[in-house]
């Protein structure tokens, strides 16, 4: 029979953002320890609220069974001498171990004979054990700690308690100081100090002091009341996933109102309204059945339902100073001309040795005038994709934007289409940040792609010039989060330019910037640090390794034609077909190696049909396979291959590319390089892993 | 309650937790953070409790007496105890039950917010404290001040005076607030608030505040030089009060904004060391003293 355990430290408030991550660690360290310690339960799991986090655990065996413990000693040969006696090094090993020389055991391993010292150990009893569980309370990674009083701990917030109970016992230790106890504190204003007098009763005696610590039960609790409100008033409430974590994370009882505001607030766009609301009080917003934001607002007390009237009153009249000053700020910036808000890119600094947001705009545009001219877009196109380039940062100036930063995009566009500007222009300027994360929308119109990788690329480009290198786990300037939005972008648009001549561009207009390039080896940087993000999100994909190696060379070529390859030989991936083929190339590529040089093919020189059955099959190869990856068209030129593969073949089992004759020799090799040259566009054959 | 009744129930309620009651410093600033009874006196190993008024110039926020919330000069509470005792949340709560805020009645809450000051090369970690939705105290545990370590651990709380009355009085507009009975603070800041913003926004000779810049840089240099710590941050703080008149008056761009910051937080570091080094020299004088209130 085992008892109930629990484990609880007291905090004061952890911040909203850490409180999932100390719960999930410490929770998920304990169920190691146990297991480390052979210790059998019933059900682990872990609780938190903003004062408090740990575990409770049911049915905790008593003690830890009995366990053999067995160690390999010497070899028979050095443990005993020619007579059969024990030795010196016998000896000592029992000793190290604990026991009688007479107790090892000799056993055959496939190593050899060993002796072995078979060791029963006892299990001890769980409370004695349970105190090792308190550094792992300490043992959280949280990104930021500190200090307090004269206490030389580091942590998240200043400790106060520690509660461990095993069924009606304390286990004795402490954690920074902090003796454990079964003292625990209530919510801070409605409830009491309490004892706990058994670990089974904990959940539930802190419920009578208005504290629900597992935080599931909070946000159910949440989502229950939120979902009366919008029966009442037949509203339709977005709850945000995001928020109600964070809302769950600040309250140890939760109770959900609503409040409302004056609707002359509503003449501010929706997102201005939302983003005020989310980011500054934690209020979710409310729209009607028919998809209208409403001029009310759900706030979560950390409480009970008494005087929510006075609480109702008081968050009233702040989201009202608060849209005040938004209103404000929102008219103050529709008096400002187009012009100002471009002359005023210029004074504001993207990084000091980068320069102003107004030459960054410069190189953006230069930057999607060559793209979309590669790409031969419409002049139509090109005029707004450019225009909005121009026009991309002109919110960063604006007091909305200096108020709320995530409203950065929208606000410009908002502003552009009031001074005049078409929807290509606005949408581009609203969408350029997209995606912003993994998993976030895209771009939905060309001119919004061509601004996204343009802005992204420049950053990324602007940044390694100046040594700014994401280094390991440092990213300060989220480049590798670019990099990747601009490979989802270049995919989902099938942007027809390549990899090397985006790059270029960027090297060449970065060459020509108004900051000084620190960087003399900015183009072999790119391609280092683009490879490695192919390869990411090539593996984020599910793609295997090896077709990864095999696709991953340079030229990269196309961004889509790279993945769409992938996805080709990632669908055919250990099987035979795939197989087949891949030997046929690979053949191929390997004995094309032995040619050192150019070389050319003299087709008077062939003896035999297959070999100029190869040549024709080369020659119409040559003229398809290149046009078809350049158009995009990946799996037909995967069909150009996979025809080739009996042709090469019927060519290996008819000739002997290394004949003694020289002059054929050196004509086979060279038809071997010019078709491996061809081949190679698509893969490189032999890196694939075949099944066997 | 009105204001002047505020602040007297604070000062009465941190006297008896054995702060000395201290009064505002007499040179311009942005925030009590930067009043030499907390920057100064948070560094080191000396026990230091105090609180006072501090009425903080923020001349970008100057609007002319227009504005129901933003003020040229606002007024902050300022309680700073060095080492933060551990109850200090529960005295803190306590201090708004003094001033007739039931918790019970109200939502009180602690949400996450690290503070830091750059010109001071200081950061702290803490909460802003939220009463029905409204931040009305930010509460600070120091771990740097002027680039030191903070050891031990100083705690500050800042409230927001006309924000906290605003609540206290039900009022939208700070200039409505009644400072005493029969006035308001409209009564005895508006002109004030006018002027200083005309001031700022049309009249400030920049030309003449960046000599003046220059100069308190480098008397503060020359105090620096003869270890006279407290004289050198009268002049570091006029430096940091210069700048923002700069700032807010639009005459420094936006390269020249980070230099200006770094030459104030070069002098605030040394001040910060010197000041360390001098009590060293004095023994800590305060770790030997009885506690005030202590017979």
């Amino acid at each position: 029979m085992g008892k109930a355990l629990v484990l609880e430290l007291g905090v004061e408030e952890i911040p909203a953002q850490f409180v999932d991550l100390a719960r999930n660690t410490f929770e998920a360290n304990v169920r190691t320890w146990l297991k480390d310690n052979r210790l059998d339960y019933d059900q682990l799991q872990g609780f938190s609220t903003p004062r408090r986090f740990g575990v409770t655990v049911d049915n905790l065996s008593e003690e830890q069974p009995d366990a053999v413990e067995k160690s390999r000693g010497p070899a028979v040969s050095i443990a005993k001498d020619e007579n059969g006696e024990w030795t010196k090094a016998a000896i000592g090993f029992a000793k190290g171990k604990g026991l009688d020389v007479e107790d090892l055991t000799v056993e055959e391993t496939e190593q050899g004979t060993y002796v072995y010292a078979v060791k029963k150990v006892s299990g001890v009893k769980t409370i004695d054990l349970l105190k090792e569980t308190f550094p792992l309370f300490l043992n959280i990674p949280f990104p930021k700690s500190m200090r307090w009083g004269s206490n030389k701990t580091r942590y998240v917030r200043p400790i106060h308690w520690l509660v461990a109970l095993y069924g009606d016992a304390v286990v004795d230790g402490s954690v920074a100081g902090i003796k454990a106890g079964r003292t625990t504190e209530g919510h801070r204003f409605l409830g009491e100090t309490i004892e706990v007098e058994r670990a089974d009763e904990f959940e539930e005696k802190l419920l009578s002091e208005y504290v629900i610590v597992n935080p599931m039960k909070r946000q159910d609790a949440i989502r229950h009341q939120i979902g009366l409100l919008e029966e009442e008033h037949n509203w339709n409430v977005d709850v945000e996933e995001g928020l109600l974590q964070e809302v769950t994370n600040l309250v140890e009882y939760p109770t959900a109102l609503f409040g409302s505001f004056s609707e002359e607030f509503l003449q501010l766009p929706d997102e201005v309204l939302i983003t005020s609301m989310r980011e500054h009080q934690r209020y979710f917003a409310i729209h009607s059945q028919a998809g209208e934001l409403l001029p009310y607002f759900i706030t979560v007390r950390n409480g009970d339902h008494r005087h929510l009237e006075n609480i109702r009153r008081g968050n009233e009249k702040v989201l009202r100073a608060r849209l005040s000053d938004g209103v404000f700020f929102y008219k103050e910036d529709q008096k400002q001309s187009l012009e100002t808000l471009v002359s005023r890119m210029d004074v504001i600094v993207e990084h000091e040795k980068i320069g102003t947001i107004k030459e960054k705009s410069v190189r953006t545009k230069q930057l999607v005038d060559k793209l979309s001219t590669e790409l031969g877009e419409q002049d139509n196109v090109v005029s707004n994709a450019t225009r909005a380039a121009e026009l991309l940062k002109i919110d960063l100036s604006t007091n909305m934007v200096d108020e709320f930063p995530e409203l950065q995009g929208l606000m410009g566009s908002d502003y552009a289409n009031r001074l005049g500007e078409n929807e290509s222009v606005t949408t581009a300027i609203r969408e350029h940040y997209l995606p912003r994360f993994v998993g976030d929308d895209l771009p939905t119109v060309v001119e919004s792609a061509l601004v996204s990788v343009a802005d992204k690329l420049d950053t990324i480009t602007s940044s390694f010039a100046i040594g700014l290198k994401p280094t390991g786990s440092q990213d300060p300037y989220g480049l590798r989060r670019q990099a990747a939005a601009i490979v989802n972008v270049a995919r989902h648009f099938k942007l027809s330019f390549t990899y090397e001549s985006l790059r270029d561009y960027a090297v060449g207009i970065s060459d020509a910037a108004a900051y000084s390039s620190e960087s003399e080896t900015l183009k072999d940087d790119l391609d280092e640090f683009f490879k490695l993000r192919f390869k990411a999100a090539l593996e984020e994909r599910g793609i295997s390794y090896d077709i990864i190696e095999a696709i991953l060379v340079s030229p990269f070529g196309r961004i889509d034609v790279l993945f769409d390859k992938a996805d080709v030989l990632q669908e055919l991936h250990g099987t035979k077909r795939l197989k087949d083929i891949t030997e046929a190339l690979s053949r191929v590529n390997n004995i094309a190696k032995k040619q050192e040089g150019p070389a050319n093919v003299d087709v008077a020189l062939f003896e035999k049909d297959e070999e100029r059955e190869l040549y024709d099959a080369y020659v119409s190869l040559k003229d398809a396979l290149g046009a078809k990856l350049e158009s995009g068209q990946v799996s037909s030129s995967f069909e150009e291959l996979e025809k080739l593969a009996p042709v090469i073949h019927r060519y290996f089992e008819g000739i002997m590319v290394m004949s003694d004759d020289n002059q054929l020799k050196q004509n086979r090799l060279a038809q071997m390089q010019g078709l491996s040259l061809e081949i190679s566009r698509f893969a490189q054959f032999q890196a694939l892993v075949l099944p066997s | 309650m009105n204001v002047q009744q505020v602040i007297l129930k604070l000062q009465s309620f941190w006297a008896d937790q054995n702060c000395f009651i201290m009064q505002p410093y007499d040179v311009e600033k942005g925030a009590g953070t930067m009043n030499p009874m907390t920057f100064l006196r948070s560094i080191g190993p000396e026990p230091w409790n105090a609180a006072y008024v501090e009425p903080s110039r923020r001349p970008s926020d100057g609007r002319y007496g227009d504005n129901p919330n933003r003020l040229y000069q606002h007024h902050q509470f300022q309680v700073i105890m060095k080492p933060s005792p551990p109850n200090i949340q529960e005295l803190y709560l306590e201090s708004l039950k003094a001033l007739g805020i039931d918790p019970l009645e109200h939502d009180i809450r602690f949400v996450e917010d690290n503070w830091e000051d750059a010109t001071l090369n200081a950061w702290g970690l803490g909460w802003e404290v939220w009463l029905d939705g409204m931040e009305i105290t930010q509460f600070t545990y120091f771990q740097q001040v002027g680039g030191l370590d903070a050891d031990p651990v100083a705690v500050e709380l800042t409230y927001g005076l006309e924000r906290l009355c605003s609540y206290i009085q039900d009022k939208e507009n700070v200039f409505d607030l009644e400072w005493e009975a029969g006035y308001t603070y409209r009564d005895i800041f508006y002109q004030p608030e006018y002027e200083h913003s005309t001031y700022t926004f049309e009249v400030a000779d920049h030309d003449m505040l960046q000599k003046l810049f220059v100069t308190y840089e480098k008397e503060a240099g020359i105090a620096l030089e003869k270890n006279l710590v407290f004289p050198a941050y009268d002049y570091i703080l006029k430096c940091s009060h210069t700048f923002n008149l700069l700032d807010a008056g639009g005459a420094i761009s936006v390269t020249e904004r980070t230099g200006y910051i770094r030459r104030v937080r070069n002098l605030a570091r040394k001040c910060a060391s010197i000041h360390y080094a001098e009590r060293e020299r004095l023994g800590f004088p305060l770790l030997k003293e009885k506690k005030k209130g202590e017979a």
